[in-house]
């Protein structure tokens, strides 16, 4: 109790640096939420644009529907294969008369009749994996009865190579200012030791325990953590729903491009990361300062 | 013996000794004048007793534990064996005198009860139960130094140091405070006085360590306060 209590006033008493460190912390974990919220829409649409037909499996001409279905036991078993899809001949023509012969039922039915895409039939293949899109491919092309393969390596790898660009990008960013946040809190709390180094080494010769010299000013970086990051948490959330329905709203041409996750599932993770960010750090801010500068 | 030095030097880097060879024995219930001019190891003597430094060669005993074996996490609950008041007071200037003494319990892990109950008598004590709620600057310095006091007893401990505690005080503050020290002796707890205010050691007639440049030079041993 009196440690908490302790910590609380030394927030007060330090009144400039604590607010300036609240400042930082807010500052840190709300550029960390921005960050946060943008990777994790972006790895959303990713994993969408994933889960998009990457392969397609063309079979040899005349072959039995045992053989198909064998070939599609081998592929589903890879661990990379999400599901697969068979597409039968009627199919393939189904989706490119709706596709491209909008409305024109005479020529749709005349089509129908004798099928240009009799030996269409393929297996759509999607992935849960999209980097091992390529070793996938030239396995199916060693299956006997597999006619031809077709994928679409370019988006499999500016896809996986963005995506990780961005995570890259992202956690250096985030470290820089975990780093600086650092910084500041320990400074905030090496300006209180030196405030009360007077009143530090009465407790000490008292007879006070590491603990309960030290306690408060944990207590203080802590509480300036968990302040600092609720604060700009709260700012996010009101944010949040406000921009992604306003871009959703206003440029409707990306609506195909741009889904954003609901506030909720994004927050349901962001604030307890935010708020174990904001507490970690003022943790680790102020326990490095009073182990350094406590050490009597 | 409450206290015992044997054979303690203290060397602070590249300087010459503060203390050179000290053998010193206090008993139980004794009070003890330290003198010595500036330089002459009194103050380092003290620190050696609270633990704030470790002798360069040499054993120190305090109640029966060898003070090189207590380890850095048992110095805390060494310290609230050994009462100490300095010249220059050391009171939390933000609190009140009752917090200040309060303090002290605080530190030990003293409940709330405890605390509101012992406070005032210790306060009563040392004279000074009406200006429980003084801040420091409000207080003559013979009154602060009674604050400081009645925070270094509130604990019980067995022995009090007192470093230059008149240093800062007009002759009737010093004497009072003198007085003090002597009726809390009486109760029974061990006093070591570190001063250089040679009217009062002689008034006192107490027993009389002198040191100079870190070694003994006289002590008079127990025979002075018999009058010898």
């Amino acid at each position: 109790m009196y440690v908490l209590g302790q910590g609380i006033k030394n927030i007060w008493r330090n009144k400039f640096f604590s607010l300036a460190s609240i400042a930082t912390m807010a500052a840190c974990i709300f550029l960390f939420g921005i960050i946060f919220s943008l990777v994790i829409n972006f790895q959303e649409m990713v994993k969408e644009a994933e889960s998009g037909v990457t392969i397609t499996v063309f079979f040899d001409e005349g072959i039995s529907d045992e053989q198909i279905e064998e070939i599609g036991t081998l592929i589903a078993a890879r661990a990379e294969v999400s599901h697969i899809e068979y597409v039968s001949a009627e199919d393939a023509l189904q989706q490119y008369i709706e596709e491209y012969m909008d409305g024109s039922e005479e020529a749709a039915a005349g089509l129908a009749e004798d099928n240009p895409l009799a030996d269409s039939a393929n297996f759509e293949i999607y992935m849960n994996d999209i980097s091992m899109q390529s070793d996938l491919a030239s396995y199916i092309e060693g299956i006997d009865g597999v006619r031809k393969v077709n994928q679409s390596v370019v988006a499999a790898n500016i896809l996986s190579d963005f995506n990780s660009l961005v995570g890259y990008v992202s956690a250096a960013i985030i470290i820089i200012l975990i780093g600086v946040a650092i910084f500041l809190i320990s400074n905030t709390v090496a300006t209180g030791i030196t405030v009360r180094s007077e009143e530090i080494g009465i407790m000490k010769l008292i007879g006070a325990t590491d603990l309960f010299v030290k306690g408060p000013f944990i207590i203080e970086g802590i509480l300036i953590g968990l302040v600092g990051s609720a604060i700009p948490l709260v700012i996010l959330y009101a944010m949040y729903s406000r921009i992604s329905s306003y871009i959703s709203n206003n440029f409707e041409f990306l609506a195909n491009i741009l889904t954003f996750l609901p506030s909720s599932t994004v927050f349901m993770y962001l604030v307890p990361i935010g708020l174990l960010l904001g507490v970690g750090i003022g943790y680790l801010g102020s326990s490095f300062t009073v182990r350094r500068h406590l050490d009597v | 013996m409450i206290i015992k030095l044997d054979d303690v030097t203290k060397i602070y880097q590249g300087k010459a000794p503060a203390l050179n060879h000290l053998s010193l024995e206090v008993d139980e219930g004794e009070f003890v004048f330290i003198v010595g001019d500036s330089g002459s190891g009194k103050s380092t003597l003290i620190r050696l007793l609270l633990k704030e430094l470790d002798p360069t060669e040499g054993e120190i005993y305090v109640n029966q534990r060898q003070l090189s074996r207590i380890r850095r996490k048992q110095i805390p609950k060494y310290r609230r064996n050994v009462g100490c008041v300095f010249q220059d007071f050391r009171l939390l200037k933000d609190r009140n005198v009752y917090d200040n003494v309060a303090f002290a319990q605080k530190v030990i892990g003293a409940s709330n009860h405890t605390i509101r109950h012992k406070v005032p008598v210790i306060l009563s004590m040392v004279g000074l139960a009406e200006k429980y709620r003084s801040f420091p600057d409000e207080l003559s310095g013979g009154e602060q130094q009674r604050v400081a006091i009645a925070r270094a007893l509130i604990n019980n401990p067995r022995i009090l140091l007192a470093d230059e505690p008149t240093g800062n005080l007009d002759a009737g503050n010093a004497w009072e405070i003198m007085k003090l020290l002597d009726e809390i002796n009486k109760r029974g707890t061990t006093v070591l006085v570190v001063t250089h205010n040679m009217e009062i050691v002689h008034a006192m007639q107490k027993r009389v360590v002198q040191l100079k440049k870190g070694v003994l030079m006289s002590d008079s041993g127990t025979d002075y306060a018999a009058g010898v």
